[in-house]
């Protein structure tokens, strides 16, 4: 009773604001909309133009976006998904609960990415990050790494995307041979954690000399804490990358409105909160350039499947990774 | 007989019936999206180890719990009222927050392989298998202890009167006193704790060491978010209800009430043998002491240094987190109350499979469900507060039952036909004869229920909107943009303030039972 009481009185305080302003909402991951993300600047910056009121709905991560789209289908209140990765976008695709976007901007990616869904606001390589004042002999590719004795954490492919990432990265770099690359870093695996933020206090703790995790994590390090100590290693056989992107739902109620949303997404408003705030490169790179550090790791090669391939290359090489490490 | 006549009698099979609605209800909205009920291979293994590990944790956290809490139960040394509060702590860590702190200890660079390097000994590995019983009984082992020692300090002093008087040794004590005892506490500490491992999801898969290590819900992540397909989410979740309704009926059919009968409620404690068992007792609690204390110590140390610099934000989540903590304790004690009299009466299948099964719910499947049979009433982002507290009365109800479960046994055996010949019934009954002589399992439980409900995020992410972030989806928010500090810090403010929770209502109860 109480909570019908309670809903109800949610809904009435809701309801004036509905008549007013048309509200935009924008279903993400939560650490785009945390007071720490870039969720907050992009608000008020768009808020500012659009005359519209911007909502953020947190969902989770990149895989849990997923998942609620498709729980929510067309009855959703959102108008835009901002946070699925290149590896999801065919899944989604074939929700038919995605609009196209129209739109073919120029963008600085090291990659051609068209997709008539989805617009990519953010990117990055995923790298191993180490601390140079413990790790000397830094391996050049993975053939090295599965011959070191350097002890690695990642993310559990099957419920993190940093995870699949990897599998999909070694998948790419190696073909039919991922299975005796994932053999041979078996023993340097020291755990599977289920998403990045586990991996990663783990490695700050010293469980692991290196972690999976991007190439601009060092540069969080340098801006954030004025710390150098940590890096990234640079591998021979390339880097894979996850793009982030943003797409429009094709029953939203304000599509207009989010028309302009995802042209504001490639603007410097937007795309400048990203490097200090997600962590990652912005999709245009901003007038006033990139901060520091941001440059310091640059791979010779960028890795990247399409996302029909990724669909595709995601059960196998799950089956591999699970069939060599399950010893 | 009596207990036709009485209000209670239909309130609590109600209850019973709404808890199982609670768990079957967004189970069955799963799997009626889902296409098709099917496992394959990797999912009977994910099955087998999560039942493997189970087992093991609940043997190992039960067994190793008896030594101690007799230990407790028979010594009287100075701090022993601070170590049993400290039994309350490690249970209501949030996962993260305590796999990290058994790292500082366990870990490649934890203090355990510093010493055996100091000492040129090999370093120990804690991932696999063993780690994760290890994590588990870290986890468990001091609840099932709480609960244990519950059973020592309801033994009647008048039959600890007649040992004596009969010069009974400590093996004989065993035999006619503790053995009993333990036969009637034992199977259901044994089963929440077996039940609460079944669907361990952080610990096992970070501590497990590889894939191997896969449990169900490690599935049901898999299908819900990867495949988006429900109906094997629906099927995992439901083989994890059935394993927890097995689990129930066998320690169902282990109990045995020990029928002590009633006492005068005289204060009086088992005679502590001398000799080696001396020894074994101090041995027992110091090792446990040790096996507690310093985990917890690295959380603390952990989170101390960034304590200044938190952001304003925490504050209003904590509020918040409270909030919710303080009305799911306060139902689900209600809740547990009306359910372990009922079932004090006589046995009740029902009520037992209803007030256990809530435990075995696949968290992600119960918000999923009920995120499904919400969405087209309400927006349900306005409803995640009320959600967050009916998930956590759901999941720390089996908690309370068990605890008060013994007691409201006892008290109707001892009580019961007193109290019905004097026609003490409804509010009178309650007022002076149940909640008197329950305070102390009634503080004990309510603060474990408190406490819980701090912790829970699993639920409360697919409702959460702009504003109502709680205090571990801030911790959570933290860890995800690289401030490992302040989340640390934030996390040692979520433990403190769920221990301070826990506190409050079991010192409460110890103190009004006293």
């Amino acid at each position: 009773m109480k909570k019908h009481l309670l809903a109800a009185g949610l809904l009435t305080i809701a309801t004036p604001a509905l008549a007013e302003t048309p509200v935009l909402t924008v279903l993400t991951y939560d650490s785009f909309t945390s007071e720490w993300g870039p969720g907050p600047v992009i608000e008020k910056a768009f808020e500012a133009t659009c005359a519209c009121d911007l909502r953020f709905v947190p969902a989770g991560d990149g895989a849990a976006l997923l998942a609620r789209i498709q729980l929510e289908g067309k009855a959703s209140d959102a108008d835009v998904v901002l946070g699925l990765d290149t590896s999801l976008t065919a899944a989604a695709a074939t929700t038919q609960l995605f609009a196209p976007h129209g739109k073919t901007p120029a963008l600085n990616l090291p990659v051609d990415i068209a997709d008539p869904l989805f617009l990519p606001f953010d990117w990055g390589w995923f790298a191993f990050v180490y601390d140079k004042t413990k790790v000397t002999e830094v391996p050049k590719n993975f053939e090295a790494l599965a011959a070191s004795d350097l002890k690695i954490v990642i993310q559990d492919p099957r419920s993190s995307t940093p995870g699949l990432g990897l599998l999909l990265w070694v998948k790419a770099a190696y073909g039919d041979k991922a299975a005796d690359i994932w053999t041979g870093l078996a023993d340097n695996i020291v755990t599977v954690t289920p998403g990045w933020s586990e991996a990663y206090g783990l490695f700050l703790e010293g469980e692991a000399d290196m972690v999976l995790s991007y190439t601009t994590s060092p540069a969080y390090h340098l801006i954030a804490e004025s710390d150098d100590t940590k890096a990234a290693a640079l591998f021979e056989e390339g880097h894979y990358m996850q793009i982030e992107v943003a797409g429009k739902l094709a029953a939203s109620d304000q599509p207009d409105l989010a028309d302009r949303f995802l042209e504001f997404m490639l603007t410097d408003a937007f795309q400048s909160a990203l490097p200090q705030t997600n962590w990652m490169y912005p999709a245009v790179t901003p007038a006033a350039g990139l901060p520091d550090g941001f440059d310091a790791y640059r791979p010779a090669k960028s890795l990247l499947m399409t996302a029909e391939e990724a669909q595709a290359a995601r059960n196998p090489a799950l089956a591999e990774w699970q069939a060599a490490l399950a010893r | 007989m009596a207990s036709r006549a009485r209000p209670l009698g239909f309130a609590a099979p109600a209850l019973a019936v709404l808890l199982l609605a609670l768990v079957a209800a967004p189970l069955a909205a799963v799997g009626w999206r889902g296409a098709g009920l099917s496992l394959g291979p990797a999912d009977w293994a994910a099955v087998r180890f999560s039942l493997a590990q189970a087992l093991l944790s609940a043997v190992f956290s039960t067994l190793l719990a008896i030594p101690v809490a007799r230990a407790l139960a028979r010594r009287r040394f100075p701090g022993r009222g601070a170590l049993i509060t400290l039994m309350g702590a490690p249970f209501l860590l949030p996962a993260v927050v305590a796999i990290l702190g058994l790292l500082a200890v366990f870990g490649r660079s934890g203090l355990l392989n510093q010493g055996l390097a100091a000492l040129g000994l090999p370093a120990i590995s804690i991932y696999g298998l063993h780690g994760v019983v290890v994590a588990h009984i870290f986890l468990n082992l001091p609840l099932a202890t709480r609960m244990i020692l519950q059973g020592w300090l309801a033994l009647p002093s008048e039959r600890i009167r007649l040992a004596q008087s009969l010069g009974f040794g400590p093996r004989e004590i065993f035999r006619h006193l503790e053995g009993p005892m333990l036969r009637e506490v034992l199977p259901g500490t044994a089963l929440v704790i077996l039940v609460i491992c079944l669907t361990s999801f952080a610990v096992v898969i970070t501590l497990g060491g590889g894939p191997s290590a896969t449990t169900i819900e490690l599935a049901i992540y898999q299908a819900v978010r990867f495949e988006f397909d429900l109906g094997k989410a629906a099927a995992l979740a439901g083989m994890q209800l059935a394993l927890g309704s097995i689990a129930t009926l066998a320690a169902w059919l282990l109990t045995r009430p020990a029928g002590f009968g009633a006492g005068l409620d005289r204060d009086l404690r088992l005679t502590a043998p001398a000799g080696w068992r001396r020894w074994g007792d101090m041995g027992a609690l110091a090792a446990v002491g040790l096996f507690l204390t310093l985990p917890l110590a690295a959380v603390l140390l952990r989170g101390l240094p960034g304590l200044a610099d938190l952001p304003a934000s925490v504050l209003p989540a904590a509020g918040r987190s409270i909030l919710v903590a303080l009305a799911s304790a306060l139902l689900a004690t209600t809740a547990a109350l009306t359910l372990a009299l009922a079932a004090a009466r006589r046995p009740r299948p029902l009520i037992e499979t209803a007030a256990t099964l809530p435990l075995a719910t696949s968290g992600l499947v119960l918000g999923t469900g009920l995120f499904l049979l919400i969405q087209p009433l309400v927006p349900p982002t306005t409803l995640a507060l009320p959600v967050t507290v009916l998930v956590n009365l759901a999941l720390s109800l089996p908690y309370l039952y068990r605890i008060l479960l013994p007691e409201t046994r006892a008290l109707h055996a001892d009580y019961g036909r007193l109290a019905d010949s004097l026609a003490l019934q409804g509010w009178p009954r309650l007022r002076w004869l149940v909640l008197p002589r329950l305070a102390r399992p009634l503080g004990f439980g309510a603060g474990i229920a408190a406490a819980l409900s701090m912790g829970d995020l699993g639920v409360i992410a697919l409702f959460a909107g702009e504003q109502q972030a709680t205090l571990p989806l801030v911790v959570s928010q933290l860890t995800g943009a690289y401030r490992m500090e302040a989340a640390a810090s934030a996390a040692l403010i979520l433990v403190t303030l769920s221990f301070a929770l826990f506190w409050v209502f079991d010192a409460g109860g110890r103190r009004v039972a006293a």
